[in-house]
């Protein structure tokens, strides 16, 4: 029997669904670094952490907040000093309406929408955000009652995509690759208007490749994986040094 | 194990969609296996695929492409605005639609078996008597069939108490509107919230309990549709 390919490694990771399309872009690029086959394992940071907590044979898990990362430390899942932040996540105020979106902020103010999409702020770190920004913008009660709610930033994404709600607030990822919007109109949300959406990674302590595990949380720090944050809108080091000016061309 | 106001909120918007969906799809749906258990038209088969097609996709893709069709640019959108309806995503009625559509086999089905094992020979009998079709419908059919309309009853409720994707899918959340019990447990479990989550799955269930047992004590013992049979 040939073991010429037997000889490589799998890396189990666990993804939150909003990284979905660039985690698959870092595992490719990491496959043609290392000698390593990763199987990527994608649901809602809640779910995952629910079934590592239950045994799940995750190597690394890279969770779309920085609080379920936490309590699995805290529970002891998790190999020491492993956890950081890799990636930062932003928001757009975004219609698939090309001319919808003229003023943003005074548009949501003025309730000039039939209905306002955005993650459940009870289950989803940009769902929290969305009403922070609410909050910041003082949208009054009666308008923000207007909003539909989605389990998490895909589904909010899909009620405006499919035009059943006239603005959403979603991530900035969904809407914009290689620095520019896709479709529609858009208002770049200030990052300094919620509390940072921090994604953390973690090492877990139930997978079979700690090795491996290392090496990849490692690469999601490199330079090419940067640049793949950076393409899907997720807020760059840079830019939160620059902080509130955003630039944003549509 | 306290429910809150928005726990108790979720269980009565479910039994009302439930029993809604049940009603409509026993009206709707009695009809359909009427027909599909008499005819001899070429578009039997065809029919019959299209009601148990529902359980072929995944609740939350059926979901997506009602999503799209119920939306603006779809033409079940573009016909509810013409009739001055709104949109049905994240309504109330939209949910009692969609929940129709995805239960329409459970209910079409036992209804469908009980009138085809009825045969043709009683509703044959009933003309020769002279009886109008409305009136074989309600003093023959209803009768004979009627462990197959219970146990109808039994799952399209069923069915739509457990409904979770495609509501996930259209609902959008909002409280007494689209926010029904199975949403607002998974809402609990994603929250961490597991001990809010067992004390609803628990209501629910006693609840379902109470309800599926009584409906089919209620077959058994003979109520005041009991069948006279003469066999």
């Amino acid at each position: 029997m040939g073991q010429g390919h037997a000889a490589e490694a799998q890396l189990r990771v666990a993804v939150a669904s909003n990284f979905s399309l660039a985690a698959s872009e870092i595992a490719e690029l990491f496959e043609q670094s290392a000698d390593v086959e990763v199987q990527l394992s994608f649901a809602s940071t809640g779910k995952l952490y629910a079934q590592i907590l239950h045994g799940a044979p995750f190597d690394v898990f890279l969770s779309a907040d920085s609080d379920k990362p936490l309590r699995l430390e805290s529970e002891g899942r998790v190999v020491a000093n492993s956890r950081f932040t890799y990636a930062t996540g932003a928001l757009v105020l975004w219609s698939a309406d090309e001319s919808y979106i003229q003023d943003g902020p005074a548009q949501l103010r003025a309730g000039e929408f039939r209905r306002l999409a955005m993650a459940n702020p009870r289950v989803a770190p940009y769902g929290l955000a969305a009403e922070q920004v609410l909050d910041a913008l003082e949208v009054p009660a009666q308008v923000a009652s207007r909003r539909v709610l989605g389990e998490n930033i895909s589904q909010a994404y899909q009620f405006v995509a499919s035009g059943n709600a006239e603005l959403g607030l979603v991530a900035r990822s969904q809407v914009m690759i290689g620095g520019r919007l896709q479709r529609g109109s858009a208002w770049p949300v200030p990052p300094l208007m919620h509390t940072a959406i921090k994604q953390d990674a973690v090492l877990l302590t139930n997978g079979s490749n700690e090795e491996a595990g290392r090496v990849f949380l490692a690469f999601l720090r490199s330079e090419p994986a940067l640049r793949v944050l950076e393409d899907h809108g997720y807020v760059t080091a840079q830019e939160q040094l620059l902080q509130p000016g955003m630039v944003m061309a549509p | 194990m306290m429910l809150s106001a928005e726990d108790f909120g979720a269980l009565w918007l479910t039994l009302r969609l439930a029993t809604t969906v049940t009603l409509v799809l026993l009206l709707l749906g009695t009809p359909i296996a009427l027909w599909l258990a008499r005819t001899r038209s070429a578009w039997r088969e065809p029919v019959a695929a299209i009601v148990a097609l529902p359980l072929v996709l995944p609740p939350t893709v059926l979901g997506f492409y009602l999503l799209i069709a119920m939306g603006p640019e779809g033409p079940v959108g573009a016909l509810t605005e013409a009739l001055g309806l709104g949109l049905l995503p994240f309504t109330f009625w939209g949910l009692v639609v969609a929940s129709s559509l995805y239960s329409m086999p459970f209910v079409v089905q036992p209804i469908y078996n009980a009138i085809a094992a009825m045969g043709e020979r009683p509703l044959e009998v009933a003309a020769t008597l002279r009886a109008s079709p409305w009136d074989a419908f309600f003093t023959v059919v209803l009768p004979m069939a009627r462990p197959g309309f219970i146990t109808a009853a039994v799952l399209g409720f069923a069915h739509t108490v457990g409904e979770f994707g495609v509501v996930l899918m259209i609902g959008g959340n909002i409280p007494d509107e689209t926010r029904v019990a199975s949403v607002q447990m998974y809402d609990h479990v994603e929250a961490l919230a597991y001990s809010q989550a067992h004390g609803l799955a628990a209501v629910m269930l006693a609840f379902s309990f109470i309800v599926l047992f009584s409906l089919l004590r209620f077959q058994r013992s003979g109520g005041p549709l009991a069948a006279r049979h003469v066999d």
